[in-house]
């Protein structure tokens, strides 16, 4: 290939998984009607509730920490291992914690995102 | 101090910065591979990139340095710094990158349909990205001027000149793989001393840390301690969101599932670089607390390996660290200037022509310089704390509402931003530039983003029920657009 002509590339935004089989479906999620808005709004209102859920996970686990630390400051004292339970807490095991909290929501995120495909495709 | 062995490093990190970008500017050809690498960049590239972007000077020298000033209470900063990317995840990561936005004043011109909305998310964009880009120049001065005794501003100029210069020329490209490269590097000098630290306090048998009750335990310092850690501990996770440099760097995943992965990978990354800075500040309660005396906490990380160890050993630990803190200064500076310039090339200064980026790059980078020249007394870590407040009281709440709440309009998000965003402006100009405060008004404004984040939710709420009306017509097309599984993409959006 010489440099001044620079073959052609096809662009899209995504490949395409497999032929579409169900194209009535896919036009009424484009084409907006009553069927495809309360599809897309059912899929919007369960990825929030799962991003929620999976927020107040952390706001529990680890926002709680600060007021737990004010109410029983008996529990900041902990010396587990030898080592002051807050830096503990902090240094070194909220770390894992949010890995693992995103790592869920990925799983969960992917699910629910195959089920709401395969309902769309289904024939 | 003057360590024989930081120059070379010093020297050797900004030369493999250069080179690395040449090499990108063999391939970069067009604007779209100036801008986002043609979207060609692999997951782990990516995320290691954003990791890379994302550790600033804060993050390698800063949180060491709070942790041996003022103790338990600042380990939420490195702790918010990574959650931040778990609030991303969840919220915005997927769908943004659907959205096709590159900036976020693209994001708003995508989902309110309002070209004017544009000209004010621009000005946060630059005004986040210049508060971020001074500290970095800072940190860069502070770190020659410790490690070499050289002056001040020689730091500012070189970090600032071969950023610019690389930005410049090499646009996004190339520096995706310079600060894939740096994350490591950065690792690499942060975790390395902290083996031979431990094991030199092991031979020793031990000795304790010296640890008063007011540094050790939480809520035993500060005034008002509570409401100063929820303070940070919102600023902190949702300002990540906001920040420009990071937005743009999640055009470059293939689609919104790969933005999801790539996100969780950057998680797991800048987790691991955060348990590292910790050993510093505890072993400089040991080992350096001349630096607490002083007040000059910034520098424990430099200097941590030759007060503990000393020698050859210490020498060239140290060394290995001022390495680190200049690929950290690189890489942060990198990806804020590519975001600026980004925004003042596309919004203010042309159409978004590889020229007029060029040019945009120079302007970006040439302003903080001259600021952070100007200002040496500022400290490192709050100003990069409050750039986070400001990003957690604009745009994050645009992007959560934008993207979960069909009723947000233009004129709501306008009035949030102006209401919440100009109010953790104004905490910073009076923190920065203004007189001295006492009391309840010092933790307000100092960290404001308790209030100032309600205050824009609420605001942009509000205004968004009572302007109904200006909903766009289109929001059904475009929440389906943001949320449509990728599978279902290729026909279900119209192409742009």
């Amino acid at each position: 290939m010489s440099g001044d002509t620079p073959q052609r590339v096809r662009v899209v935004l995504a490949d395409i998984a497999r032929p579409p089989r169900t194209a009535a479906t896919r036009a009424e999620l484009t084409e907006q009607t009553h069927v495809g808005d309360a599809l897309v709004r059912g899929l919007v209102r369960a990825q929030l509730a799962l991003a929620l859920r999976l927020a107040a996970v952390v706001v529990i686990g680890l926002g709680g920490l600060p007021l737990l630390f004010a109410v029983a400051p008996a529990v900041a004292k902990a010396r587990p291992f030898g080592i002051s339970l807050p830096w503990l807490l902090l240094g070194a095991l909220a770390y894992p914690f949010l890995f693992v909290v995103g790592w869920a929501y990925v799983r969960l995120a992917s699910r629910a995102e195959r089920d709401f495909t395969d309902l769309v495709e289904r024939p | 101090m003057t360590n024989a062995y930081a120059v070379p490093a010093i020297v050797a990190v900004t030369l493999v910065t250069v080179v690395i970008g040449a090499y990108g500017l063999r391939l970069a050809r067009s604007t779209s591979d100036f801008l986002v690498a043609s979207r060609e960049v692999s997951p782990s590239w990516n995320a290691a990139a954003i990791s890379g972007e994302y550790l600033s000077a804060a993050s390698f020298l800063g949180v060491a340095g709070l942790i041996l000033k003022y103790g338990a209470d600042v380990l939420w900063y490195p702790v918010g710094f990574a959650a931040g990317y778990l609030a991303l995840l969840l919220f915005v990561a997927a769908p943004l990158r659907r959205s096709g936005a590159f900036t976020l004043p693209d994001f708003c011109q995508l989902r309110l349909g309002a070209p004017w909305l544009r000209k004010l998310a621009t000005a946060f964009v630059i005004f986040i990205g210049w508060l971020y880009l001074v500290p970095q120049l800072q940190g860069a001065g502070l770190t020659l001027r410790s490690v070499t005794g050289a002056h001040y501003s020689l730091g500012v100029l070189i970090v600032a000149g071969v950023v610019t210069g690389n930005v410049a020329l090499g646009g996004m490209r190339s520096i995706t793989y310079v600060q894939a490269f740096q994350y490591w590097l950065k690792l690499t000098a942060l975790a390395v001393p902290v083996m031979f630290l431990l094991a030199h306090w092991q031979r020793q048998d031990r000795p304790a840390i010296p640890s008063p009750v007011t540094w050790l335990l939480p809520l035993h310092g500060e005034e008002h301690g509570l409401f100063a850690t929820y303070s940070l501990i919102l600023a902190t996770f949702l300002g990540t969101m906001g920040l420009p440099h990071v937005l743009v760097r999640f055009y470059t995943n293939p689609d919104g599932a790969a933005a999801r992965r790539t996100t969780l990978v950057v998680l797991g990354l800048v987790g691991l670089f955060y348990l590292f800075p910790t050993f510093y500040g505890v072993l400089g309660r040991l080992y350096t607390p001349h630096l607490v005396a002083s007040g000059e906490t910034d520098t424990v990380v430099l200097a941590l390996p030759g007060a503990a160890i000393g020698g050859l050993t210490g020498e060239v630990l140290g060394a290995l660290v001022a390495a680190g803190a200049f690929a950290a200064f690189l890489s942060t500076s990198s990806g804020l200037l590519t975001a600026v310039a980004g925004v003042l090339s596309t919004d203010v200064l042309g159409r978004g022509s590889v020229r007029s980026f060029r040019w945009s790059a120079v302007v970006a980078g040439a302003v903080p310089a001259v600021l952070a020249l100007r200002v040496d007394a500022l400290d490192v870590s709050q100003v990069v704390g409050l750039a986070f407040a400001v990003a957690a009281s604009s745009f994050c709440p645009l992007l959560v509402l934008g993207i979960w709440w069909r009723g947000l309009t233009d004129l709501g998000a306008a009035a949030g931003i102006v209401v919440g965003g100009g109010s953790a402006v104004g905490a910073v100009l009076v923190t920065v530039v203004g007189p001295p405060l006492t009391g309840w008004t010092a933790t307000l404004v100092e960290q404001p983003a308790a209030w100032t984040v309600p205050l824009a939710f609420t605001v942009m709420v509000t205004v968004s029920i009572m302007s109904r009306r200006r909903v766009p017509a289109a929001i059904g097309s475009i929440m389906l657009r943001l949320h449509a599984p990728d599978a279902l993409r290729a026909d279900a959006t119209t192409p742009r």
